[in-house]
């Protein structure tokens, strides 16, 4: 047993962490004030190569694993969440289900310019009917000639607008659920996709989240991901990965407002009550991070990892969020201020137990897991 | 990064599991009922090596290391945490030995620990003395080559029962904490009293005795340490044996969590299993995360224990901590999945949610590891 990070993670770490706090947090405030994509930031991170964290070299990336993408996610966040997010959207369902499931071509096509920033990637599941029953969902690829025609409205799309790919799941066979849904690879700029509402939001604020409609969009059988009905598979899997990165999230916002509370609370009298706190969240904390760790070093090594992501994505969310409110408590006045980094995390960590699978869904995926229910 | 036990480990959790499932699940109840202290479960851990554990082999014992002691008392605190303390106190009446003592003294005081021939204790809290171990009274006088001892312990596990005990005394009572000696007690040579063995709400097969020591004495060559090095010795190993109450803890969290999962598949109401209910997945959902961080939290703090990691004290405390309360939320919630069987004695979950009682309050009080964290963080 050994829980130390390996030293290429730990140097890894360092300089996203030179970056995070050098770059993405001169700007976080901002962003989240006037709803704004954090551009300085990604093009930082794009340049030193962390829109590539998981592809491998030989497409241009750098080749890491899962822990290092977690460390990577942790580390923006506790800078900025909303660059986080961005990263991370683009990183693990993004981008990932062309690594996992995509032919050699798909790969060579699309995997350098993921890797290098050219393309930023989304993942377009969620429709407004078929949230948390993602297998409901109504999108439509009708056959045609060599390729599919997409029709359809898909909803809560992070990265939306700014997205250069998007990977969408749409229905390619009649009525029968999880089992007629496939996957496909859609470049923005393709005739008929259009950005519908993008939405004001409570957290996040710099990261856009809204409608990708899909209007006769035609789409070339090669940029099908996987075989027809294997669609709800590369959405499974890669909400999988994806929960790790949310975790990765989640430890960032957390880590970020013990570490101001503990600021606070060394800059002026506090009473035991206070330090319990500061005790309590920081306990958590640690375990919340032990949980997205064991799950990043499941992943990383090859082992089934689905339980032990949805226990991490569980419990880092639920944790971070109690930790943020908890230490906006101890900022008393000035926390709430807008501009306050602890009403700001407080806003961003909500979403975090709602999206890449709701907490009731990733309890509903545990409970099956260790029920065999 | 690991996160696996090695192969030795897995083989020694194995042995131990079948041991435990055979042998000790069966009188769990019973020791809890009779509040007797369980001798045959002593000698069975004896005879099979397990209170050898924490005794490296140089000392006639089998590892030494806290991550295999926390993982024996893990798999004994399922089935019964009373029996769990055996290992637990074993290890904690030795840590004093094998952190400070000579090597004379390792070499002469641990083999007959390791070969479970003894049992050992450790005896640090008075009555006006709990959380704040400075304020001790019992006294340790130097007569030439031996010390007398005078005084009285409280609330010290396995006391009555052990052969081989670590009692913490003022050598000088005007240096406070800096005037607090160990000493190694043998009963064959320095025989201690105890008058009064506690009526208890758990674990009530481990007896919690007061120790008197009514002029005891104690060879000089069986001081630990130099005299006013006891309450620094006496913090690095509550630092040591923190993650052990985490791992029993997590044991009996998983004994009742295991029990639990068990019924709820069987028991049948409005015509199906209550386990197909959402809301009793959840409960079982949010239990099972909650067991899995604590074990991830438990063993960093054990890994730290065996790699003399700087930031042990607040990680040892942390586990404890969440551990402790974790056990104590699960085996409540156990209880409540059980409903009215939960509730009588019967059935084991019980018996479970009253042992963990006592590992949110031993080894320093949950109050006291906040302490211990936030002077950690604030510093």
């Amino acid at each position: 047993m050994d829980f130390s990070l390996p030293p290429q993670h730990a140097s890894f770490r360092d300089s996203v962490r030179e970056l995070a706090q050098g770059v993405a947090l001169v700007f976080a405030a901002e962003v989240d004030r006037d709803h704004r994509f954090p551009d300085e930031s990604v093009r930082a991170a794009a340049e030193s190569g962390l829109l590539g964290v998981l592809i491998p070299r030989e497409y241009g990336g750098a080749g890491l694993d899962a822990l290092a993408f977690t460390v990577c996610i942790d580390e923006l966040a506790r800078a900025c969440a909303s660059t986080s997010v961005i990263v991370d959207v683009h990183t693990s369902v993004g981008s990932e289900p062309i690594l996992l499931f995509g032919t050699d071509e798909q790969k060579k096509r699309w995997l350098p310019r993921l890797a290098s920033g050219e393309l930023l990637g989304a993942f377009a599941l969620t429709e407004p009917a078929a949230g948390s029953d993602a297998a409901s969902l109504q999108t439509s690829a009708r056959r045609k000639g060599d390729g599919y025609v997409l029709n359809g409205t898909k909803v809560f799309i992070t990265n939306i607008g700014r997205a250069g790919l998007y990977i969408v799941f749409a229905r390619t066979g009649p009525g029968e659920r999880a089992a007629g849904v496939s996957a496909f690879i859609v470049p923005a700029e393709s005739p008929g996709v259009k950005v519908g509402q993008v939405f004001k939001k409570m957290g996040l604020n710099g990261s856009p989240t809204g409608e990708l409609v899909l209007e006769d969009v035609v789409v070339p059988r090669a940029n099908r991901l996987g075989g027809e009905g294997e669609g709800f598979t590369v959405a499974m899997r890669a909400l999988d990965s994806g929960r790790i990165g949310i975790s990765g999230q989640a430890l960032g916002i957390g880590f970020a407002a013990v570490d101001e509370a503990t600021a606070l609370l060394k800059s002026r009298t506090r009473g035991q009550g206070e330090e319990f706190w500061l005790a309590d969240m920081a306990t958590r904390l640690e375990s919340a991070r032990m949980l997205a760790y064991h799950a990043a070093w499941l992943c990383s090594s090859g082992r089934p990892f689905t339980l032990a992501a949805s226990m991490a994505k569980l419990h880092c969310t639920d944790t971070t969020m109690q930790v943020a409110l908890d230490a906006l408590q101890l900022a008393g006045d000035e926390g709430v201020l807008a501009g306050s980094p602890f009403e700001r995390h407080v806003r961003d960590a909500k979403a975090l137990q709602i999206y890449e699978g709701s907490n009731q869904v990733q309890r509903v995926v545990i409970a099956r897991e260790v029920m065999r229910v | 990064m690991d996160f696996e036990l090695s192969e030795e480990q897995v083989a020694i959790r194995d042995t131990i599991r079948e041991l435990v499932q055979d042998r000790v699940a069966p009188r769990a109840a019973e020791i809890d009922e009779k509040a007797e202290y369980p001798k045959d479960i002593e000698r069975l851990f004896a005879d099979n090596g397990i209170l050898g554990i924490p005794f490296p082999e140089e000392y006639g014992g089998i590892s030494g290391s806290s991550v295999t002691i926390c993982m024996g008392i893990e798999e004994i605190a399922k089935a019964c945490a009373t029996s769990s303390l055996i290992l637990a106190v074993q290890a904690l009446g030795s840590y004093p030995i094998l952190v400070a003592g000579s090597e004379e003294q390792k070499k002469r005081l641990c083999p007959p620990l390791a070969s479970g021939e003894k049992v050992a204790a450790y005896a640090l809290s008075e009555t006006g003395s709990g959380s704040d171990a400075a304020a001790m009274k019992t006294r340790a006088k130097r007569y030439g080559n031996e010390y007398v001892l005078n005084g009285t312990k409280q609330f010290i596990t396995g006391g009555s029962v052990a052969g081989t005990l670590v009692v913490f005394a003022q050598t000088d009572p005007e240096a406070n904490h800096k005037g607090i000696s160990a000493f190694v007690l043998e009963r064959e040579t320095s025989a201690w009293l105890a008058p009064k063995l506690e009526h208890k709400l758990g674990i009530r097969g481990s007896p919690t005795a007061q120790l008197v020591f009514d002029d005891v004495k104690v060879p000089a060559a069986n001081r630990l340490g130099e005299e006013g090095a006891g309450f620094k010795l006496a913090l690095a190993v509550l630092d040591r044996s923190r993650p052990g109450i985490g791992a029993q803890a997590l044991g009996i969290a998983e004994g009742a969590f295991d029990y639990a999962l068990n019924y709820a598949r069987d028991r049948k109401q409005f015509g199906q299993a209550i386990s197909s209910f959402q809301g009793i997945q959840f409960m079982f959902a949010d239990m099972a995360t909650q067991i899995e961080a604590a074990r991830h939290l438990v063993y960093l703090a054990a890994t730290k224990v065996d790699a003399k990691g700087a930031d042990l004290t607040k990680v040892a405390a942390m586990a404890k901590l969440f551990a402790s309360d974790m056990a104590m939320k699960v085996t409540t919630d156990c209880v409540q999945i059980l409903g009215g069987y939960g509730y009588i004695s019967d059935y084991p979950v019980e018996r479970m949610m009253r042992d963990a009682k006592i590992t949110q309050i031993y080894e320093g009080t949950n109050q006291i590891q906040r302490v211990v964290i936030a002077r950690s963080l604030l510093k």
